[in-house]
């Protein structure tokens, strides 16, 4: 059996264990996410639940495993969008060429001038922060990039000699695209897919650290670094749970990213 | 001749983009909700006043007209007044500047300084110590929020050890000392990704550059292997640090508005949030859609970049 990637499997894991950490908080958190327990409030570590308790007493480990689901939710609804949009928009751009393909590559150029925070200050303007504003933005700011990744890769395929095959049998580029082109770059999307909800976690937690996310009291990784800010001298605690729990899930897939493109692309195994 | 008409087309190319751009920032703003008239005077006003500030404000135009005239004051310098601060947004941004391009440029060169010599050693010996130091930096700095490393900065050098200051700007007329130093923790903060960033760069392309046969004739011909890597690879490798350098540009911006309001710098990032939550839609617009230019400018001048670093590009079109 071939040797699997040692990023793959350190990303497979913290991945893994971000998706139950979410997935788990659906169901059971040690106590309720929201619940306030002012006798509790300010408490270190092991004084009131595993990880303390915040300025109104709320379980740190609780919010934390709430707030996985938060990021991880709009991550991933973010990069899905950005991904379908930005995909379909590199391969119709390689199959059409021509004007069509610098038109939409002029266009990506301004999207990817629009970095997420700028985005959400435009549309917290236009509708408030939330969720929605979190994922338009995020996900905005992704269609540039999975157009660029996946342009350039569809380009190889057309330049291959069995697309030539099917374009004598008389198949247009759209059917060339949907047999020949996607499920050839299906591999480069799917390493992107992981890098990017990484990214996306990214920026979710500085919108929600600026008020630009969810509302509260939905839990969220951003915010509460916001809010232990206030309480820096205090209850140093409250700094460390959230920021390496953002650390450790972008870090976890980006692992899974690279360990996905080692096993994919075992030429690019020394370079990168 | 061919190098200037490249950049005259991109220029060219520019304007439209930037076009698309303002209307895009143009048309979002003026979707929002709240009208600025009623937001300067208040609630309590007559609808009379609120009418004769919208005629006066030039609301009641149409909005093309509008449009216009805002492109117009880009060129002359004149945004239009602040809905809050009631002075000139040209002003608000030129002062707010003065904290924002100093705290970017020095997070720039940190990262400069940080990742050049860490990519290309770590390039020089594969799979050595240095390298794999360098490649758990790279990830993990990649991994860490700059506004998570600003509060851990904060706690442990400034209030921990009592070096530097913990937020605020003194301003420039405190002196260059005094405001240098509040930016040191900042620029810090925002240099620790871009230097993941660019090592990991710097590394993998150094890595490829050595593989190529000049390299191999370069030492064939008895030149040593440090002074091959200096004379010969490093400056190849430069290509695509730079072109990594501009794409990184927007993610330095977004960190920006994230690192100031850490520290409480007062920058155009602070700014505007600020305005968002006054909603001082003038000011978002203009302060959004010159963040929109400097990405894009940034953009054009790495392009002409390559034609210098790169001889080889020299003559393409």
């Amino acid at each position: 059996m071939k040797k699997l990637p040692f990023s793959l499997i350190a990303g497979g894991l913290i991945t893994g264990a971000l998706l139950v950490a979410a997935l788990l908080s659906r169901v059971w958190t040690p106590v309720d996410p929201t619940a306030m327990n002012i006798l509790n409030r300010l408490k270190a570590p092991g004084e009131a639940g595993l990880l303390g308790a915040d300025q109104i007493g709320r379980d740190v480990l609780s919010i934390i495993m709430a707030g996985a689901w938060t990021s991880l939710g709009i991550a991933v609804t973010a990069t899905l969008l950005g991904g379908a949009i930005g995909t379909l928009v590199g391969v119709s751009a390689a199959a059409k060429g021509g004007a069509f393909e610098r038109g939409t590559m002029a266009i990506n150029g301004v999207l990817f001038s629009f970095p997420p925070i700028l985005s959400a200050i435009l549309l917290g303007a236009l509708m408030g922060p939330g969720a929605l504003t979190s994922i338009t933005a995020i996900g905005v700011f992704m269609i540039p990039v999975f157009a660029r990744v996946t342009r350039g890769a569809a380009l190889q395929i057309w330049s291959r000699d069995f697309v030539q095959a099917a374009r004598m049998a008389g198949k247009g580029p759209a059917l060339i695209t949907l047999q020949h082109v996607i499920p050839n770059i299906s591999a480069q999307i799917i390493v992107q897919l992981a890098i990017q909800t990484g990214l996306g976690i990214l920026s979710e937690a500085g919108l929600s650290f600026l008020g630009l996310g969810v509302a509260p009291p939905t839990p969220s990784w951003g915010r509460m670094l916001a809010d232990a800010q206030t309480f820096l001298s205090a209850a140093p605690h409250l700094v460390l749970a959230p920021g390496l729990a953002i650390a450790a899930a972008v870090l976890g897939l980006n692992l899974l990213g690279d360990g996905l493109r080692d096993l994919t692309d075992p030429r690019r195994r020394q370079a990168s | 001749m061919l190098a200037l008409k490249r950049l005259a087309r991109q220029i060219g190319g520019l304007g439209i983009v930037l076009a698309i751009a303002s209307l895009v920032i143009f048309l979002l703003i003026e979707a929002a909700p709240g009208d600025p008239a009623s937001i300067i005077l208040g609630t309590s006003a007559s609808p009379d006043t609120v009418a004769a500030l919208r005629t006066d404000l030039g609301l009641d135009r149409p909005l093309l007209l509008r449009y216009l005239s805002w492109i117009g004051g880009v060129f002359t310098g004149d945004l239009g007044n602040s809905y809050t601060y009631d002075t000139p947004v040209s002003a608000l941004i030129a002062n707010r500047l003065a904290v924002t391009a100093p705290l970017t440029l020095i997070a720039t060169l940190l990262s400069i300084v940080i990742s050049l010599p860490l990519g290309v050693w770590a390039a020089n010996r594969p799979n050595g110590p240095v390298d794999t130091l360098a490649s758990l930096f790279s990830q993990v700095g990649i991994a860490v929020p700059n506004f998570w490393i600003g509060l851990l900065l904060i706690l442990g050098v400034a209030l921990g050890l009592g070096w530097l200051t913990p937020g605020g700007f003194p301003g420039w007329d405190a002196g260059f000392w005094p405001a240098l130093e509040a930016l040191i923790l900042p620029s810090i903060a925002l240099a620790v990704p871009q230097s993941a960033v660019l090592t990991r760069v710097t590394r993998a392309a150094v890595i490829e550059v050595t593989n190529e046969d000049f390299i191999r004739t370069a030492r064939a011909k008895g030149m040593s292997r440090t002074r091959a890597l200096w004379r010969h690879a490093v400056p190849n490798a430069l290509l695509p640090v730079v072109t990594m350098l501009g794409l990184q540009i927007p993610f330095l911006i977004s960190g920006a508005v994230l690192v100031e309001n850490v520290f409480t710098l007062p920058g155009i990032g602070t700014l505007a949030y600020q305005a968002l939550s006054q909603r001082d839609l003038i000011v978002v617009q203009n302060v959004v859609l010159m963040f929109t230019l400097i990405v894009m400018v940034v953009n054009v001048i790495v392009d002409a970049l390559y034609a210098v670093l790169d001889p080889r590009l020299r003559g393409r079109t």
